[in-house]
């Protein structure tokens, strides 16, 4: 049976840590709030730029002057795993899912004979992913500085990517996040950026093109891989703050379970002792 | 008063600007251009340059880096990975973005070259613009 100090101490830490747990749900409940306006302002950007991808691409993917964004290398040999976490952990199962999501997806395309290359943003994964997969790693995207997310962020990493691909290096390229469902609830996702898969609706207007529609598919395509891949990280910035709010907040109910059962403990236990000193006195008279 | 058009500015971050506008000047890859309502519905890409909304209430003008626009009868819709009102536009911004430039010069494959030498050179055209 544990003295009363310790007990005392236990219950004055488990407090400590609830006002942590605490302060650090309202900072993510904070975080969250602006991260959800920050994708909510980049929707109308990426839902643009994807409708028209889509509408350009669904016509000349035909041709054979397709650009190789869209057309691919016509090799499906190498691939590239961008995996995308967050830089800093607390955060409840939010890194472990990508990792968990990516690490099949390298498993499945090693086990197929391909090679995977695995490019990590945020040093999370790369932590998580060191061990096992470890020699395919070809870079890493430390964001840890960056305070808010910006599209110079996505378009720094989409040059990284965009470079490697006109460099020959792989053939596919996917990027792995959580998208952004509800505070309780995201969903890894796995989203295949080069060659493009346009999504989104197509623009069903007939249009006149300024200059050819080539040419401005080869200038939108990377735009476009930027444009997703920024949406990804806004996706995942939203996700991150929910996931760790609603960690923390279980954090919270926790430490404040364990407060209620210690003080239980405690009062019993100084209960027992005052009733042990009592029966010690009492006999010692009885005794006299 | 003439027929007017809905005007949107998208950047990648947020919606810069969305104003009924009787006409819209969008410095196309092509060459000028000049989007009025009932416009034949168009997709071209811009250089850097400026654009300027002529709208009820004043003219407003921004200097975009490059993107996009689209133009149907009723609406353009212009996204520009960064578009800053001219207002705000100082010498040193436009100097950072011709660095910016010649640092991709100096990294461009060669397929590549002739069009990162244009926006340099239309970077430039503009700055020596906004000295004067």
């Amino acid at each position: 049976m544990p003295n009363l100090k310790d007990l005392k101490n236990r219950i004055g830490s488990v407090r400590n840590t609830r006002k942590i747990t605490k302060a650090m749900q309202m900072v993510a409940a904070a975080k969250l709030r602006r991260a959800q306006e920050a994708a909510m302002a980049g929707r109308p950007y990426a839902e643009r730029m994807n409708a028209v991808i889509a509408g350009l691409a669904s016509a000349a993917s035909g041709s054979d002057s397709a650009p190789r964004l869209l057309a691919g290398t016509g090799a499906e040999r190498v691939h590239l795993l961008v995996v995308m976490t967050a830089e800093r952990g607390l955060c409840g199962g939010f890194n472990t899912t990508i990792v968990r999501l990516a690490r099949a997806r390298a498993n499945e395309l090693l086990a197929q004979g391909k090679v995977v290359k695995i490019l990590t943003v945020g040093k999370k994964g790369r932590e998580q992913m060191r061990r096992d997969l470890g020699e395919h790693f070809v870079g890493h995207v430390d964001l840890s500085d960056v305070k808010r997310v910006g599209y110079a962020n996505a378009h720094q990493i989409a040059r990284d990517v965009l470079g490697r691909y006109d460099a020959g290096e792989f053939d596919v390229a996917t990027i792995f996040f959580n998208r952004f469902q509800s505070v309780i609830s995201q969903i890894p996702t796995a989203q295949q950026i080069i060659p493009a898969r346009p999504v989104g609706e197509a623009v069903s207007a007939l249009y006149d093109y300024e200059p050819s529609e080539e040419a401005i598919l080869a200038d939108l395509l990377p735009r476009g891989v930027a444009t997703q891949i920024f949406t990804a990280l806004l996706e995942n910035g939203a996700s991150e703050q929910g996931a760790r709010m609603s960690a923390m907040d279980n954090a919270t109910r926790n430490a404040g379970d364990m407060i209620n059962r210690l003080t239980i403990q405690y009062n019993r236990s100084r209960q027992a002792a005052i009733t042990k000193e009592l029966i010690e006195i009492i006999s010692g008279a009885e005794a006299l | 008063m003439a027929n007017t058009l809905q005007f949107d500015l998208v950047s990648p971050e947020r919606k810069l600007a969305s104003v009924q506008a009787t006409e819209v000047q969008i410095p196309g890859t092509d060459g000028d251009m000049s989007a009025m309502e009932g416009h034949a519905p168009t997709i071209t890409t811009m250089r850097p340059g400026i654009l300027k909304v002529v709208a009820a209430q004043g003219t407003q003008a921004f200097v975009v880096t490059g993107g996009f626009a689209e133009i149907t009868a009723s609406g353009v819709t212009v996204l520009a990975e960064r578009a800053i009102p001219v207002e705000d536009l100082s010498g040193h911004i436009l100097d950072e973005l011709v660095e910016e430039a010649r640092g991709l010069l100096a990294i461009a494959p060669v397929e590549q070259k002739d069009a990162v030498e244009k926006t340099l050179a239309d970077l430039l055209a503009l700055r020596n613009h906004a000295a004067h």
